[in-house]
């Protein structure tokens, strides 16, 4: 980008020119016994912003660190585009992170802070890009402070104008939204995510808030375990979960263990709560035997009395009602005792007039239900990972999908996922 | 309360209610009493013995009554202390330069090891650094005499090897020198080591992240931002080392390796009439340290000490 002047540096000692694509293959890290991060594979394609979600402890970070150098995998090689970084010093890679806690140096000015990067490559005018990295986040005022002198949202501005003035193949985001107030996050959201377009660098952002990703990434990776559950462009990831732990991490889930009885054309037909329901073939990654069956809380509609149609409903007992503005949110019990949530607009004239004990049918458009395998959520749950549960969901070897226009499929298995509206 | 009492004042009520004025009264004199013990423990122990010794200090002698003075100012005694004394003070800021020198060289790395390299070993890496207070400071100086005399294992090793052209440290500037390393060597571990543990791994990384390699990032990070500690630790080691005299009279000689402590001992507990001269020895030492002191610290200093 031209507002980062000429590509006039002086190479560091060691320093791995390498432009291209960020490719994982079979990268394993363990500590001790622990294995944080277990035969990981992906692409990220250059350019694109990628989000690698997760609970805290799912390897996510370790996986951030191993690609800026700061750990090395036990396993597994590291490449960006052709050039192989595995086992080089995180000096010597064109990556740059944005630390969960800025990490800014104490004992130098914003400005000195900007340009450490920049001189310790032997940039002539490191001053010079560095001012200009600050107009970018719009730091440029406080360029002769101390960072202890600073804000949270400054800190971070600064910390990623420290990032980017490197011009890095591959930027690195350690939560960098973890320590602000929701206000000023909303705001880095779209902030960061004008930068990016306007550098065009591929960033990898690491984070626990489902929200956060899916507004930010082109592509997200759902982690879990180490592994990587599921990755996608970010409405294909929530309209279609391939796994329970997926259905709940990202978005909410009603979920009910079933079994599939039979097919019914396109559909499965699905014994789950007392009632038999339908899933289409193609968003079930089960097709016989267990199967959890699976709706969105805005996905199902609250009826009085039973709907008449095609058998997608089930009857339930009202335990909360909680109004939150835009929309009711109503936790009900469906006939297995499994509690279930709904969420419906308040488009009604009238108010609700639902109140905790009220029997009600629930009724959703078989569309909108998918099926994931069942003892999922245990194998989720279980520290040593269940090799049933591994079988069900190989293991991620896949390339991820940045074609933006959100009909995107991760896994490139299914093909027949991409055909339902969302 | 403080919101309650300035709206009282600020809506310009003159028969204020007495009560939070009261308060207030009561809270800033909390801050007064609780500086009064050590004011009180200052005022007593510091400031009028301080005043005591600088009017010794311009005393002049009883003309044929030595040891009874009369108040005076007698500037002489300075010139005394300052031209009589020159070599001892020269003998103290040199000695005591290269234990802070030799003391640093040695605590770095070892409270960078403590601070990111000992693991589950840096407590008892902390109690070895700090042991040593657990005994009397003269018995270890007294010690290392031992250790350092000439059939001892040191000076016969240095010996063998050609190294000791002299065949002594002890009664050498060497021993002088090593003892106050020695002595003074906890004093420049510790603040060093607080400093360094209190740094941000993560800023560390951020040097080697941003294309430091390992020596750059400790020299444009990792010592820049233990400063504080360095300073810390060489004001701690110079300062006593300047004024010490204990290890120059157990590890030094009798004539050349004298500091400014050992002159104003001898002046004042040895040499009949030398109390005023002492007073000036000491009043020009701490006048010297406190002009380096405030050079080092004008030079080097962070924000947090200045």
């Amino acid at each position: 980008m031209s507002i980062f002047g000429g590509n006039g540096s002086k190479a560091t000692r060691g320093f791995r020119e390498a432009r291209g694509n960020l490719r994982l293959t079979g990268v394993t890290k363990e500590f001790g016994d622990f294995t944080a991060v277990d035969d990981l594979g992906l692409e990220v394609p250059r350019g694109s912003f990628f989000a690698l979600l997760g609970p805290s402890g799912c390897g996510k970070t370790t996986t951030l660190r191993m690609v800026a150098g700061l750990e090395q995998p036990t396993r597994g090689r590291i490449l960006i585009g052709d050039t192989d970084l595995t086992g080089s010093r995180p000096y010597e890679r064109p990556v740059n992170t944005v630390f969960q806690s800025y990490a800014l140096f104490p004992h130098l000015t914003i400005r000195d802070n900007v340009a450490f990067g920049p001189k310790r490559r032997g940039e002539a005018d490191a001053g010079k890009l560095a001012d200009d990295a600050l107009e970018l986040v719009q730091m440029s005022h406080l360029a002769a402070r101390k960072p202890a002198q600073l804000s949270g949202g400054q800190q971070q501005r600064v910390a990623v104008a420290r990032a980017l003035v490197n011009r890095p193949e591959v930027l690195l985001l350690d939560e960098p939204l973890g320590a602000l107030d929701l206000k000023l996050r909303r705001q880095m959201q779209v902030e960061l995510k004008r930068i990016q377009t306007e550098v065009g660098l591929t960033f990898i952002h690491v984070t626990h808030d489902q929200e956060e990703a899916m507004t930010m990434a082109d592509t997200v990776a759902v982690m879990n375990h180490g592994r990587i559950e599921q990755m996608g462009h970010p409405e294909v990831l929530y309209d279609l979960p391939k796994t329970s732990f997926v259905a709940n991490f990202l978005g909410q889930s009603n979920l009910g263990d079933g079994r599939v009885t039979g097919t019914d054309g396109d559909d499965l037909v699905v014994e789950v709560a007392g009632t038999t329901v339908r899933i289409p073939k193609s968003r079930s990654t089960v097709h016989d035997g267990a199967i959890t069956f699976g709706v969105r809380p805005e996905k199902v509609r609250i009826r009085d009395q039973r709907p008449d149609g095609a058998g997608n409903d089930v009857k339930a007992t009202v335990v909360d009602v909680s109004f939150t503005g835009v929309a009711t949110q109503f936790l009900v019990t469906v006939a297995s005792g499994t509690t279930w949530a709904v969420y419906e607009q308040n488009l009604d004239v009238e108010r609700n007039h639902l109140r905790p004990g009220d029997e009600v049918w629930l009724e959703w458009e078989s569309g909108h239900a998918f099926g994931v395998p069942v003892n999922d959520v245990e194998a989720a749950a279980a520290t040593v990972a269940d090799p049933d549960a591994a079988k069900a969901e190989p293991r991620a070897h896949q390339s991820a999908d940045t074609s933006g226009d959100g009909t995107g499929d991760g896994s490139g298995s299914d093909p027949d996922a991409l055909a339902v509206p969302s | 309360m403080t919101v309650a009492s300035a709206h009282v004042a600020g809506g310009g009520t003159t028969h204020a209610d007495p009560a939070p004025a009261g308060g207030a009264r009561k809270r800033s004199w909390t801050a007064y009493l609780l500086l009064l013990p050590g004011g009180l423990w200052l005022l007593l122990f510091f400031v009028i013995p301080l005043v005591q010794l600088f009017t010794v200090s311009l005393q002049s002698g009883f003309p044929g009554y030595p040891g009874y003075y009369y108040r005076d100012v007698n500037i002489g005694n300075y010139g005394t202390a300052l031209t009589e004394f020159a070599g001892h003070f020269g003998r103290s800021l040199l000695y005591a330069g290269l234990a802070t020198f030799f003391a640093f060289i040695l605590a770095y790395p070892l409270a960078y090891a403590m601070a990111f390299k000992a693991g589950k070993w840096r407590n008892v890496m902390m109690i070895c650094v700090i042991a040593p207070f657990f005994t009397s400071f003269i018995l270890r100086t007294i010690a290392w005499r031992q250790i350092l005399a000439d059939d001892g294992p040191v000076a016969s090793t240095l010996k063998f090897l050609h190294l000791l052209p002299g065949g002594h440290i002890t009664e050498t500037w060497m021993a002088v020198v090593a003892g106050l390393t020695y002595n003074f060597l906890p004093f420049m571990v510790l603040p060093i080591y607080a400093s360094l543990e209190r740094a941000d791994a993560r800023v560390i990384e951020a040097g080697g992240d941003l294309y430091a390699n390992g020596f750059t990032t400790f020299r444009t990070v990792t010592l820049p931002m233990s400063m504080p500690g360095v300073i810390a630790g060489t004001l701690l080691t110079f300062i006593p080392a300047a004024g010490d005299y204990v290890n120059a009279d157990l590890l030094g000689s009798d004539r050349s390796t004298k500091m400014v402590g050992n002159v104003i001992e001898s002046q004042f507990f040895k040499v009949l009439g030398g109390f005023p001269v002492a007073a000036a020895l000491s009043f020009t030492l701490m006048a010297l340290i406190l002009a380096m002191v405030f050079l080092y610290i004008r030079r080097f200093g962070t924000e947090e000490l200045l």
